[in-house]
């Protein structure tokens, strides 16, 4: 079993509350940072680190926050992005649950770190008992003194508030989420201004997921190069995988970065394989925004290298054969499952949840819904797959904000990968409205390069 | 939770004006507009859903103008702009639910309450509607119900029929059947 750095303490009684979680060790790096570093050794710790954002994007955290701009007289803030809506991922809602102090610090350190002192927590609003666990929690750190005036007597003042978003994955969107939190509809903006410049009411704003800012505290604890010492590469410390789909053991489980995938869904430490005896057909190893693989390209590297869980090991491959770690989000697809039906379930979300502000997101992700739509229930025609092949690329690069992108990457990867699956549907109709695909060629030995269909 | 037509009067109490209060004080002076959010929860959590009436005394009350408040209660999928069931089960229909029979369970319940999406039961309990990811994938399939969203997990359709008749029953307000 791989180092915990975040979940080590999940299990123990009580760890939900403020005694119990101080007397395992809890804010220990609230009074390193703010009795003997200064607010730029602390963007330095997390810079060295290597920590990058596990929202998703997957940029360096420390980087981000030294483009915060500093100008005098004007409040910084920092905002924690916990609105967590992409479809397979659900690590911020358990660590909020379970460990919320374990935020709670990461955020009087960030804030300490950045010269924030009004901080937000952005929960997406159907996490109503989280906000309630997050407020106690607020509540009990500021009754010992590791909130309000004068932290610590370090003359270092935060007030850290938690605020409901009202059901919308777009305000995952930084400029989104900024937007939800001044009181508005969640239209990202156009950017630049980026928010370290311009952000919560015209200030300079950093926003960072759960687990970005929660990973600060055992940075700051052992200090950044025991942090970097796990992992392989610029994939440095553990991640949380969220794992779903038809797994023995789905959850939540922190991983050191780089242990292989075929480890991650086999083993018995982790996700125990595939549920029922099945086979692995395919994953979604990202959140849904990621390109899905099948099995052999999601188990291997298209050179036959292991494929790793880390950022730069799941990118192998570019999108002709690779993917992306993204949020984490890790859903397995047995041999029953189907590809085309997965497809438009997807593109039902994305189409439900586009803010509408750019024409190719708002029409495109319709469009490509309809298309699915026919070719799932057996009215669709061949051309169709060139069709939705086609609106993917009119959307992604097209749009204010990554949304229309991760509404065409698992259109465009599922018809990359699956292509035969699709036809199929068009061919057999009606011995596709009666059983599945299955498993085919998709967890045979890898593909050779040249026969993989080209990138779309 | 009080009753409300959609032209009825709303009143907001005392006690729910000092939670109003409360959370405005959490945003700079002149941000008053941030605090939108947080009181349409809970004016929709008073009332079961949020009217225009209600709308237009939250505009008033954050010295908005009545469409900043209509745009925001539009775009957000969580805000009800027509009345409900008491009881509102939003089963997450999104694909890590979806292939673990997120649909079945879904037909199971509009068939158990004989209404349709979105339809409200006759006795007043209930509505159901399918709703996006809920960040539960690994407990799928999975649904909440509001105001205060608890999550019921690993659904099964035996666990369907312990929750529906509970709530029916009125044994408990919220059962705990995970």
């Amino acid at each position: 079993m791989g180092r915990k750095l975040l979940l080590e303490h999940i299990n123990v009684p009580g760890i939900n509350s403020f005694e119990v979680y101080r007397q395992k060790g809890g804010y220990r790096a609230v009074e390193k940072a703010l009795k003997t570093l200064t607010p730029d050794e602390v963007v330095e710790e997390v810079k060295k680190s290597g920590l990058r954002g596990r929202g998703g994007a997957g940029f360096p955290t420390g980087m981000k926050w030294s483009f915060l701009a500093k100008p005098d007289g004007v409040p910084r803030y920092l905002v924690c992005n916990g609105d967590e809506s992409e479809p397979g991922t659900f690590k911020d809602r358990y660590l909020m649950t379970h460990i919320p102090h374990l935020l709670i610090e990461g955020m009087i350190v960030s804030s300490f770190a950045l010269g924030a002192n009004t901080s937000y927590i952005y929960l997406r609003g159907e996490m109503m008992p989280q906000i309630r666990i997050l407020e106690k929690a607020i509540a009990e750190a500021k009754n010992a003194g590791f909130l309000g005036k004068n932290i610590l007597g370090s003359g270092f003042d935060l007030e850290l508030y938690v605020q409901p978003g009202g059901g919308a994955y777009i305000c995952g969107e930084e400029t989104a989420l900024i937007e939800s939190l001044e009181g508005k509809r969640g239209n990202p903006r156009i950017k630049p201004p980026f928010p370290a410049i311009s952000g919560l009411y015209n200030c300079p704003t950093v926003v960072n997921n759960v687990e970005s800012i929660a990973a600060t505290v055992p940075i700051i604890n052992d200090g950044a190069d025991e942090y970097a010492k796990i992992g392989i590469g610029r994939s440095t410390g553990t991640k949380l995988i969220s794992a779903s789909g038809n797994l023995n053991r789905p959850g939540v489980y922190e991983i050191e970065l780089g242990i292989p995938v075929e480890e991650f869904i086999y083993s018995d430490q982790y996700c125990g394989g595939i549920a029922n005896g099945k086979r692995l057909k395919a994953v979604v190893a990202g959140g849904s925004s990621v390109p899905i693989l099948p099995a052999n390209l999601i188990l291997k590297t298209i050179n036959g290298d292991n494929r790793l869980m880390t950022y730069e090991s799941l990118a192998d491959g570019g999108f002709a054969s690779g993917t992306m770690l993204g949020s984490g989000g890790f859903v397995a697809y047995d041999e029953d499952q189907c590809i085309v039906r997965n497809t438009w379930n997807f593109s039902r979300f994305y189409h439900h949840e586009s803010c509408g502000q750019c024409s190719p997101c708002r029409e495109g992700t319709g469009w490509m819904e309809k298309v699915l739509h026919r070719l799932e229930y057996g009215h669709g025609k061949l051309s169709d797959i060139d069709l939705l092949v086609d609106v993917s690329k009119k959307i992604e690069g097209n749009t204010i904000c990554p949304l229309g992108d991760a509404a065409a990457w698992p259109v465009a990867s599922a018809i990359r990968h699956f292509r035969d699956e699709f036809e199929w549907h068009v061919t057999h109709p009606k011995e596709a409205m009666e059983r599945n695909y299955g498993l085919a060629n998709y967890a045979d030995p890898l593909p050779k390069p040249e026969d993989l269909h080209p990138v779309n | 939770m009080l009753k409300i037509s959609d032209t009825e009067d709303v009143i907001f109490s005392p006690e729910l004006l000092s939670k109003f209060a409360e959370i405005v004080s959490r945003y700079p002076e002149g941000r008053q507009k941030s605090a939108l959010l947080p009181i349409l929860h809970l004016v929709q959590a008073q009332y079961g859903w949020v009217s225009s009436i209600a709308m237009d005394k939250v505009a008033d009350y954050l010295e908005l103008k009545p469409i900043e408040v209509y745009e925001v209660a539009t775009f957000y999928t969580m805000f009800f702009l027509k009345p409900q069931g008491k009881y509102v089960l939003e089963v997450c229909r999104t694909g890590p639910c979806s292939i673990v029979g997120a649909e079945r369970i879904m037909k199971y319940i509009e068939n158990k309450l004989q209404v349709k999406e979105g339809e409200v039961t006759e006795d007043g309990l209930f509505s159901w509607r399918g709703v996006e990811c809920l960040a539960a994938c690994g407990m799928a399939p999975v649904l909440q119900i509001g105001p205060d969203y608890t999550y019921y997990e690993n659904l099964t359709e035996a666990k369907i029929d312990e929750l529906i008749d509970s709530l029916r029953l009125k044994t408990v307000d919220k059962p705990q059947i995970n």
